[in-house]
C-alpha cells in the first residue's frame, strides 16, 4: 500500500498515475483485511464514498480518502458517539464542518472508535471496545481519538476528523505516530459535532505531515451561524507560513513538562526533537508554568459539570433506542435508558458534574476551578510575552496497555497532565512525531508537543513543518 | 471527600440516573475519591480572580428573532423509537400517582 499524504495523492491524481476510484477501493479492500484487529472504524460508508467519487467534487480534497470521528453528525450515516444511548442514531442533516469537508471533494470512508461521547484517553469506554495501537497491538491507540489515530500510519485513511478537549487529538496522534492539529478553541464550528465539554471542545484533525494539516484547516475553519462560538478571527494563510525559517524563533521549554511523572526517555526524545531546532537558528529558553499541576483537577471539575449538562439531552425519546416497555411513566423512561444506555465512565463524570454545579457545592467546586483556570490562562499569556512558542512531551508516558488504567480513573486522568493546561487556556496546539522509544520489546512513538498563543495556528505549522523536513519520522509507518 | 450513601443517591437522582446497589457502592467510593483529589485546588489563592466561561473574548452573540424551518417533520420523528401519531411521539404517562 502505498504510504499517501494529501499532498501526494492530490499529485498523483493530477499526474493520472491513479484514479479516485481505484484508490477508494484499495482503501476500503485493506480495512477489510487489516481493521479486524485494529478496531479502528466502527461504520464503513461504503455507498456514501462510492456516490461521493461519482459526483467528483472538485476543491482542495479532491478525491481524498478520510474518516469521521463517530461524533461527528453524517447524515445518512449511523453516528453514535460510540455509545450504546445513540446506537441507531442516523442522523438527517450534516454537521457544517462535514458539508465542508464534502464540499472541498473529501470521500468519508467511514466512522471510527472513540471513547464513549469522547470521554476517555484509550478508546477503551467505547461501546465498540478499545482500538489498539499499530505499533504494538497490546497497547491502546490513545484516546478519546484513538480510531482517528490509528488510522493514519496504518493506511486506513489519508486523514482523519477528530476532537480534542483536554488532549484527545493530540494524546492519541503521539501514541500513533500520526500529526494532530488541537486549534484554538472557536476556529472550527463545532455546531453537530456531538458535545462533551462546551468551553473547551475543539473540531481538528490527523494527518501524515503538518503541510497536510495546514491544508485540512484551510478547508475547515472559519465561523459559522449555528456556532455562536465560533470566531470570525481572519483565517490565515497557512500554507504560505512553513517556509522552513526558524531563525531567531524562541522556544520555551517548561520544566513541570520534564519533571514529576515524565518518563525519562520520552522527555529525552522531546529535547532531540528542541535540538534539532536549535540547530536550526531557534533559541531555547527554560520557562516555569506553576499551574501546570492544577490543569487535571480543574479540568475533572468544569468537563464533568459541561458533560452533565449536555447528557442531560439524551432521554430516550426524540433520538436513540428502544425503550424498556416495563417503564411505568416517563420519568422512568428516562431513567431506566440512561442507566442501560451510559457506561461507567459517562455516569461517574455525570455524578462529578452533577455534584460541583448542584446547590452547596457550586462555589467551592465549579466556581473555584473556574478561577483556577483563570490563573491558568494568565500563566500562558505571561509566558507567551517571552517566548513564541512553547514545546514539551503531549504525554507523559507513550502508549499504556490495553487494561493498564482502566480501573483507576485519577491515573487515566493523569495521561493527559501536558494536555489540559492548554485546553483550558483554549491555545492551539500540534502534536508532531519525534521518533521512537523502546519498552517490553515494542518500539512505540513519541509526540512533540507544541503550543502557540491564542489564534497563532500558523506558528505551529511553520515550526511543526521546519522540525519535520529535517527528520520526516511520519514515513515510519506500523 | 467522603460522600454518604444519601448523598450519592440524591446526586444520582439529581442526574436522572438509576444505580444498582452495586453500582452505588463502586461509583460513589470512585467519585469520593476523585472529589477528595481535587481538594488540592483549595490551595490556590483565588480572591479577586474572576472565573474563567469562555477563552475567545466574544461578548454576547446576537442574531436576528427569524424563525427557520426544517421542512421535514417526518424525518425528524424517524429518530425516535416511540410511536407517533400526527406529527406527536407518543410517551407514556408524565406524572406518576
Amino acid at each position: 500500500m502505498e504510504n499517501y499524504t494529501i499532498k501526494s495523492l492530490l499529485k498523483a491524481y493530477t499526474d493520472g498515475v491513479v484514479s479516485p476510484e481505484e484508490v477508494v477501493k484499495d482503501y476500503f479492500d485493506r480495512i477489510a483485511e487489516i481493521d479486524g484487529d485494529l478496531n479502528a472504524y466502527v461504520n464503513v460508508s461504503k455507498d456514501l464514498a462510492e456516490k461521493q467519487v461519482k459526483d467528483g467534487k472538485g476543491g482542495a480534497l479532491a478525491g481524498i480518502p478520510m474518516a469521521l470521528k463517530d461524533v461527528f453528525t453524517t447524515e445518512g450515516v449511523e453516528t453514535t458517539a460510540c455509545s450504546n444511548i445513540l446506537k441507531g442514531y442516523v442522523p438527517k442533516f450534516n454537521a457544517p464542518v462535514v458539508d465542508r469537508l464534502y464540499e472541498a471533494g473529501a470521500i468519508c470512508l467511514g466512522k471510527v472508535n472513540t471513547d464513549e461521547f469522547t470521554c476517555g484517553a484509550s478508546t477503551e469506554t467505547s461501546c465498540f471496545g478499545p482500538t489498539v495501537n499499530p505499533y504494538d497491538h497490546g497497547r491502546v491507540s490513545g484516546g478519546s481519538s484513538g480510531g482517528s489515530a490509528a488510522v493514519i500510519p496504518s493506511n486506513l485513511a489519508v486523514f482523519s476528523m477528530g476532537t480534542d478537549t483536554g488532549g484527545s487529538i493530540r494524546q492519541p496522534a503521539g501514541f500513533c505516530n500520526a500529526v494532530g492539529l488541537k486549534v484554538k478553541y472557536g476556529r472550527v464550528p463545532r455546531s453537530g459535532v456531538i458535545s462533551m465539554a462546551s468551553s473547551l471542545d475543539t473540531i481538528g484533525h490527523f494527518t501524515k505531515t503538518v503541510e497536510d494539516a495546514a491544508l485540512v484547516l484551510g478547508v475547515t475553519a472559519g465561523k459559522h451561524e449555528n456556532d455562536s462560538t465560533s470566531v470570525d478571527v481572519e483565517v490565515g494563510e497557512y500554507m504560505k507560513a512553513m517556509d522552513g525559517n526558524v531563525e531567531g524563533l524562541r522556544i520555551g521549554l517548561p520544566k513541570e513538562y520534564f519533571g514529576d511523572g515524565v518518563d525519562p526517555e520520552v522527555a529525552r526524545k522531546v529535547k532531540e526533537a528542541v535540538a534539532v531546532l536549535e540547530s536550526k537558528g531557534a533559541t531555547v529558553k527554560e520557562i516555569s508554568l506553576p499551574m501546570t499541576k492544577y490543569g487535571v483537577a480543574v479540568y475533572y471539575l468544569v468537563a464533568p459539570a459541561e458533560i452533565s449538562a449536555n447528557m442531560a439531552r439524551y432521554d430516550g425519546i426524540r433520538v436513540g433506542r428502544e425503550l424498556d416497555p416495563e417503564a411505568s411513566s416517563v420519568a422512568d423512561q428516562f431513567l431506566r435508558s440512561r442507566a442501560e444506555g451510559f457506561g461507567d465512565e459517562m455516569k461517574r463524570r455525570i455524578m462529578i458534574g452533577t455534584f460541583a454545579l448542584s446547590a452547596g457545592s457550586y462555589d467551592d467546586y465549579y466556581l473555584k476551578a473556574q478561577k483556577v483556570r483563570t490563573l491558568i490562562l494568565n500563566e500562558f499569556e505571561e509566558a507567551f510575552k517571552d517566548v513564541d512558542v512553547i514545546m514539551g512531551p503531549v504525554s507523559p508516558s507513550p502508549a499504556f496497555k490495553v487494561g493498564e488504567l482502566v480501573n483507576d480513573p485519577v491515573k487515566m486522568y493523569m495521561a493527559d497532565m501536558l494536555t489540559i493546561p492548554s485546553s483550558c487556556a483554549g491555545i492551539p496546539g500540534l502534536s508532531v512525531p519525534c521518533g521512537f522509544v523502546e519498552k517490553d520489546g515494542a518500539k512505540l512513538p513519541v509526540g512533540l508537543q507544541i503550543l502557540a498563543p491564542q489564534f497563532r495556528e500558523d506558528l505551529l505549522f511553520k515550526v511543526g513543518d521546519a522540525y519535520e523536513k529535517e527528520t520526516e519520522f511520519w514515513k515510519e509507518v506500523s | 471527600m467522603a460522600l454518604t450513601k444519601e448523598q450519592i443517591m440524591k446526586i444520582a437522582k439529581l442526574a436522572m440516573i438509576e444505580l444498582t446497589d452495586e453500582e452505588m457502592d463502586k461509583l460513589g467510593s470512585e467519585v469520593s475519591g476523585i472529589l477528595d483529589w481535587v481538594e488540592m485546588l483549595h490551595e490556590v489563592d483565588t480572591d479577586g480572580v474572576a472565573p474563567t466561561y469562555q477563552v475567545t473574548g466574544i461578548d454576547s452573540v446576537m442574531r436576528s428573532d427569524e424563525e427557520e424551518r426544517f421542512g421535514e417533520p417526518d424525518k425528524l420523528l424517524e429518530n425516535s423509537p416511540l410511536e407517533k401519531r400526527a406529527y406527536q411521539v407518543l410517551v407514556k404517562k408524565i406524572l406518576n400517582k
